[in-house]
């Protein structure tokens, strides 16, 4: 099973910081600053959303932002040459959904897409309507040129279902802190703590998402025992309302890196407040 | 292995069932199905399946009774298969109309809605959400629902509810929640998919009813049995009145529902031909430069890819983008088809054939004035097939009239207004000069 050595550096030391923009949101050019300035803000990975046109899996703000994107011209070609003209240092993941990585194949099946994605500097997958019953072809595909594939486990995901996604990811595992779709929230469920108790017995590291969208959520949950944080919608929204009120590229990626700093920070709170409650425990 | 590879076990594993069976046990039909959601409805799928095993398959608690008993006298079973004096005389073919614009609701849609509300009672499921197209699978899910006692939400495009306003209406009458869906163009598709998000909330106690063969199984397996009983009926009636079985089977085909109810039961008998006929809009060619397919013809103009759920034939660009579908029926009006007609066209067991809106406009205004009943814009599909092809078919055909068009009379005023239809009623004199 692939295990990029880009992915395993993003968790080896502290927790990781793992946001999620929607490439070409709202313009491809706008979009490169702002992936830009979350890494300046300390992003460890970055989720690089390539819209699908039929998104079940994600709220309102990110359904939006899948929109404006394809509105203005993405396709899977233009995703990835903007991969591989990003200057970061974070690890890239490519989020998408099965049937464009299935179409690029032309019939052959989803290889075609992992090569081009290895070759675009990409180093895992998350595709959130693919369970891993369905998902032996991308994942000899993703074995074969060193992605990691990477699940999302829900607070409902027990049992067998458990058992077989945990065979099948790498990279690290997606833990959905709630039920429901993608979407900022104002509190931190306590289905999260459940369920990294769930995954205690499993060696991959758990990164947290669904709902994070304050220093302070990321320090609890970080606090709670997460290797890592993963924030979409709050991140999706300050573009959002750079949209809504005309603000410059330059503005709203200064708020991207602020609000990346605070986040990444409490992250940071959270495992020195975790470390040192083990080192008096 | 290679993807070609695993296709090929697939096939012979599960696909080759007899006809009512086939998907029941994996929900793959050859390459086609599968459950494709998101993690967080995988518990309630699993659910689902295991409770479409014990009550369905199983019969356990006697819900197989109890459904049929509702069916017969909340719904109005059985419907009749009626002889068509002058289409039969007109086409020199003997036609028979499977009467499914007179179960209750005006619809087939209520064999499934109610089969799915009377099974999420027996889940102890508090809540039922769905999506509508047409509203016809609106109306039906809202009359199970109070029928059954259930507090009801569904989803329907803005689009859709401005073309449907009658059956907004009927399902606010029967007390459920519509709530618009602005998302896309505001049709079926998009309303499909806002129904998964608020399911994906609210697994826990609430049942998705979803209204055709589409979606992850076990809901075409299960759509498909519910509705079965089209053909179950059907297939009898016309021996006891013909003495033998139709040669020809035709249906309008937008998910499927009406299409795979009324040819689950003939799938066997192989000398009967079963004719899908799909939405041709106003062209069969997509404008892959705007995402727009001017038609719903996903059997005919489709190719395979994953949507809502399943692996199937679908509307979409080069990139895999899925395309805005177009059909003067709200009711055929989604870039997909259900993952068994699309194994069954492969298999050439099922044949393909696409009617356009003007066609179907004509097929409309035929079957109200030569037979006093007035179609679904959706059923009126099949009557345009009928007219363009009768010369291809055999001596006896069994058409669905799958639902009637009281619904739909807004949409045919206007419809029929931009157009030169050649048999429809002059309405010049009534407009008071408009
Ligand atoms: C009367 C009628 N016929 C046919 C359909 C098409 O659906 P299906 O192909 O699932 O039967 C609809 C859908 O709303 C309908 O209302």
């Amino acid at each position: 099973m692939a295990n990029s050595d880009a992915l395993d550096a993003a968790f080896a030391d502290g927790p990781a910081y793992v946001p999620y923009l929607v490439v070409g949101d709202p313009d491809y050019e706008s979009s490169t600053a702002y992936v830009e300035a979350l890494d300046r803000g300390g992003a460890d990975v970055i989720e690089l959303g390539l819209p699908f046109s039929e998104p079940i899996a994600e709220g309102s703000t990110i359904q939006e932002a899948l929109v404006r994107s394809l509105d203005a011209g993405m396709t899977p070609d233009r995703f990835f040459a903007f991969a591989e003209d990003l200057e970061v240092d974070a690890a890239l993941v490519c989020m998408t959904y099965y049937n464009l990585i299935y179409q690029y194949g032309k019939g052959e099946g989803p290889r075609p897409f992992v090569e081009r994605a290895a070759a675009a500097g990409i180093q895992g997958l998350v595709v959130p309507d693919l369970p891993a019953e369905e998902a032996d072809p991308l994942r000899e595909a993703c074995d074969e040129f060193g992605l990691d594939l990477i699940f999302i486990v829900a607070p409902t995901t027990r049992g067998d279902r458990l058992d077989r996604m945990m065979a099948n990811v790498s990279g690290y595992v997606y833990v959905q802190a709630r039920l429901g779709t993608t979407g900022a929230r104002d509190d931190v469920s306590d289905q999260t703590t459940a369920s990294l108790d769930r995954l205690g017995g499993y060696d991959v590291p758990k990164a947290v998402g669904f709902g994070i969208s304050t220093g302070d959520h990321a320090e609890r949950i970080v606090a709670g025992g997460a290797d890592g944080i993963i924030v979409g919608s709050a991140l999706v929204d300050v573009v959002a309302e750079g949209v809504a009120e005309d603000l410059s590229t330059a503005e709203v990626a200064d708020r991207l890196e602020a609000l990346s700093r605070e986040l990444k920070q409490g992250a940071e709170r959270g495992h020195r407040s975790r470390t040192g409650t083990v080192e008096s425990a | 292995m290679s993807e070609t590879d695993t296709r090929t076990t697939e096939e012979t594993e599960t696909a080759r069932r007899p006809g009512r069976e086939r998907g029941r046990d994996d929900g793959k039909f050859g390459r086609y199905g599968g459950q494709y959601v998101p993690e967080a409805l995988m518990p309630a799928i699993e659910e689902l399946t295991d409770a479409y095993e014990r009550y369905v398959l199983n019969n356990e608690d006697g819900f197989m009774e109890e459904f049929r008993e509702r069916l017969a006298d909340f719904g109005g079973r059985p419907t009749p298969l009626q002889r068509a004096d002058r289409l039969s005389e007109r086409y020199d073919t003997e036609v028979y109309l499977k009467r499914e614009d007179l179960l209750h609701g005006g619809a087939h849609k209520l064999n499934n809605a109610l089969g799915q509300v009377l099974l999420a009672k027996y889940m102890g499921k508090e809540r039922i959400i769905a999506e509508t197209g047409a509203g016809q699978h609106g109306t039906a899910t809202a009359m199970a629902a109070a029928h059954l006692d259930m507090p009801c939400t569904i989803y329907m495009g803005e689009r859709d509810i401005n073309r449907q306003r009658p059956n907004v209406f009927r399902m606010k009458l029967n007390g459920s929640e519509v709530k618009p869906v602005t998302t896309g163009r505001g049709t079926l598709k998009e309303a499909i998919s806002e129904t998964m998000r608020d399911w994906a909330e609210t697994v826990e106690d609430t049942h998705y009813v979803i209204g055709s063969i589409v979606g992850p199984h076990p809901f075409p397996v299960m759509v498909r049995d519910f509705q079965a009983v089209i053909s179950e009926e059907a297939r009898e009636q016309a021996i006891e009145k013909t003495g033998g079985l139709p040669t020809d089977v035709v249906a309008c085909a937008g998910g499927g529902s009406n299409t795979m109810g009324t040819f689950a039961h003939f799938v066997d008998d192989e000398d009967v031909a079963l004719h899908a006929v799909e939405a041709g809009g106003s062209t069969l060619e997509v404008d892959e430069e705007a995402g727009v397919a001017p038609n719903s013809a996903s059997l005919f103009a489709g190719e395979e890819g994953v949507l809502h759920g399943a692996r199937t034939k679908l509307l979409q660009d080069s990139d895999g983008q899925i395309m805005e579908s177009h059909s003067v029926s709200s009711g055929l009006d989604y870039a997909g088809v259900g993952p068994e007609l699309a194994y069954l066209v492969d298999e050439e067991r099922v044949d393909p054939v696409a009617v356009d809106d003007d066609a179907a406009l004509e097929g409309f205004h035929r079957l109200s004035n030569t037979e006093g009943i007035i179609p679904a814009l959706e059923t009126a599909h099949a009557f345009g097939y009928l007219e363009a092809h009768h010369e291809d078919l055999g001596e006896r055909v069994v058409v669905n009239v799958s639902g009637r068009g009281d619904k739909d009379l807004d949409a045919a005023i206007e419809e029929t207004d931009q157009r030169d239809v050649a048999n429809a009623p002059d309405m010049s004199m009534f407009t008071g000069g408009m």
